[in-house]
């Protein structure tokens, strides 16, 4: 090819729109196609910051060996695991403690802490983790991107991200390849008027009623009057992130 | 000083060259492929998991966007700073920054769980999250940097070349910060969490970009048969000599922060001592490889003119920095969050306490690499289509 002129040619700058024609067609079609499809938003107004649902937990009632909350979260939410523990989801877990200077033995089931400042909610780009009026943290499964950002600024592991396709699936909890998710402290019975959460209810039919739901802003329920009685402490307190779930005997 | 001519870069033997593109393409491809497995049977097939939830690809996304922002600099020297021997540099240093940021920008995206929805992220912003603010930068990265180039390459608005390259210098700082602030803004894990991250990261890509500019530049010399001044070559060197040793002032102050703070003992312990495979890269990767390897290289008498020298401290320089990079990302994850000070984990059906495992997979590295090719790419067939590299960069008075 012969040398040109300094000056670009037509074919240059054809060359330089087509490119950046097809780059923003890239980006931009599978999207346009997918907001098509998703374009039939049916959230009603729902949640009222009047109530702000919480738990609190009695370390000491958490009885050793039993997952009875872990099943039923399980069973509720259809969280079939693969055997793959490092990839399964799990909203709540069991945690077994013992003190490095005392030797005291604690044992407690953790889950999403429903902060009112959570730290997921302010990194989620897209706005895909989200808190309600009424305190529960979830997220919005049609905008999370799946840039486990939440899981990375998430001070308690509490998120899972779905490692693969899922099948038989709950209308509990409508989930998705792709997405992170987490405890939802049991909305889709919140929502129907059922103020027991699954673990809850599984706690107490086994005998220990460890796990204690309710309204935190209502000064008449359990919670609150339990709340206001006994001690009870936030996981990571020093974070100030003022957790909707507390823990006594800890 | 004479009149700078700028010529595509066409490459002795067109077998060569095609070839050479094809070799890119395959690794484009393979890496496609891979991120197409990845998608369709979910993340499960990697070594990521819900404790590393982060894993190889981030590694590669991280450090190419980090080096596009410093391969910048040098045009940045030139217009800006009105350095006169980096301003034959300008247009080139723009063109790897563009290849530098689209690979890395590849590899983050089609790392997503969701890929499909990137015009969600497009769309939706949460602005108090430092990751939408970096799909601000990071699109704008590409205009402003085009922009940029029009100026250096087109005389008719040459005019506007210092205000925009004042634009792109300041936006390119902005997109560092706001990729360290991803980690520095993390309050939940102890390797993180620090204003320092912000800044360490502005100083690494300086380094990262700049090796990756100087390598590149020497092999796209020998690949068309032009020349580059000795003189030229050691003031990029020199630089480069600057910019290494200040990465390490930052990793000083970084660990010795957390070495007074009692808090932070365990994952001090975990890098520096007994973090296995972390530490090791840490040491060896980051320290032996990346900076005291290059500095001797750039700083010996021995290899004053060197070329040979100067090539293998920029090779040093960005496996020392992937190397640094993979600590800070996976080996930040891999360190146990401290849920219950004071407490040991007897037992956890979600694996606290531990010190979670990873191994990459095939796919995530083919993903990385592609990113990398793509890059390569972009550089190869931009300097070939378009006026971007001086005729000779022998230096001004010979």
């Amino acid at each position: 090819m012969s040398k040109k002129g300094d000056q670009p040619s037509m074919e240059r700058r054809q060359f330089i729109g087509g490119t950046i024609a097809a780059a923003g067609a890239l980006t931009i079609a599978p999207g346009v196609i997918l907001h098509a499809v998703a374009d039939t938003d049916q959230r009603t107004e729902g949640a009222s910051s009047e109530h702000r649902w919480g738990m609190v937990i009695d370390a000491n009632k958490c009885a050793d060996g039993c997952t009875a909350c872990v099943e039923a979260c399980n069973t509720e939410h259809s969280l079939t695991g693969l055997g793959r523990p490092e990839t399964d989801a799990a909203w709540i877990r069991t945690v077994k403690l013992k003190d490095k200077q005392t030797g005291n033995i604690s044992r407690l089931p953790v889950m999403c802490q429903h902060c009112e400042h959570p730290p997921c909610v302010d990194v989620c780009p897209t706005n895909a983790s989200f808190k309600r009026a009424d305190g529960v943290v979830l997220v919005d499964r049609h905008t999370c991107i799946g840039c486990r950002y939440c899981m990375m600024a998430c001070p308690y592991k509490a998120r899972s991200f779905i490692h693969e396709a899922l099948s038989d699936q709950s209308v509990n909890a409508p989930r998705g390849k792709g997405c992170v998710e987490s405890c939802t402290l049991c909305v889709h019975r919140i929502d129907e008027g059922v103020m027991q959460t699954a673990c809850q209810e599984a706690c107490e039919k086994d005998g220990h009623a460890a796990i204690l739901f309710g309204d935190l802003k209502d000064p008449n329920s359990e919670i609150s009057q339990v709340l206001k009685k006994y001690n009870s402490v936030q996981i990571r307190g020093d974070l100030e992130l003022n957790t909707g779930v507390r823990y006594r005997n800890l | 000083m004479s009149k700078m001519y700028y010529r595509e870069l066409y490459c002795g033997s067109p077998i060569r060259f095609w070839s050479g593109l094809a070799l890119l393409g395959a690794f484009i491809v393979i890496g496609l492929g891979s991120a197409y497995y990845m998608e369709h049977n979910g993340h499960w097939v990697t070594g990521m998991s819900n404790q590393i939830v982060w894993g190889l690809p981030h590694v590669f996304a991280i450090f190419l966007i980090v080096a596009a922002s410093g391969a910048l600099n040098v045009a940045s020297i030139g217009s800006v700073f009105g350095g006169p021997l980096y301003k034959p540099l300008g247009r080139y240093s723009g063109l790897l920054a563009i290849g530098l940021l689209a690979g890395g920008l590849m590899v983050l995206v089609l790392d997503l769980g969701r890929p499909d929805r990137l015009i969600v992220a497009m769309t939706e912003y949460n602005f108090k999250s430092i990751f939408a603010w970096n799909v601000i930068l990071y699109s704008g990265f590409f205009a402003i940097v085009g922009v940029y180039l029009w100026t250096m390459m087109d005389r008719s608005v040459s005019k506007f070349n210092r205000p925009v390259g004042f634009a792109a210098f300041f936006w390119r700082i902005a997109l560092t910060t706001g990729t360290g602030s991803i980690f520095g803004f993390l309050v939940a894990r102890e390797a993180y969490d620090a204003a320092i991250m912000a800044p360490m990261f502005v100083i690494m890509s300086f380094s990262y970009g700049l090796a990756f500019f100087i390598i590149t530049l020497i092999t796209a010399y020998i690949w068309g048969d032009r020349e580059i001044g000795d003189l030229r070559l050691t003031r990029l060197k020199n630089l480069l000599g600057v910019f290494v040793g200040a990465v390490l002032y930052f990793t000083l102050a970084y660990n010795i922060t957390n070495l007074y703070i009692t808090q932070h003992h365990g994952i001090e312990r975990f890098v520096l001592l007994d973090g296995g495979i972390y530490t090791q890269m840490f040491w060896i990767g980051q320290i032996l490889i990346g900076s005291v390897l290059p500095l001797f290289l750039i700083y010996s008498p021995a290899f004053e003119k060197s070329r040979w020298a100067i090539a293998a401290a920029s090779i040093a320089v960005l496996i020392g920095g992937f190397f640094q990079i993979y600590v800070i990302v996976i080996g930040g994850q891999a360190y146990p969050m401290n849920l219950f000070p004071g407490k040991e984990v007897v037992e956890s059906g979600f694996f606290d306490g531990v010190v979670a495992s990873y191994t990459p997979t095939f796919p995530e590295a083919a993903l990385g690499v592609a990113g990398i090719a793509v890059a390569l790419a972009m550089v190869a067939v931009g300097a070939r289509v378009f006026k971007v590299f001086p005729e000779t960069l022998e230096d001004p008075n010979s």
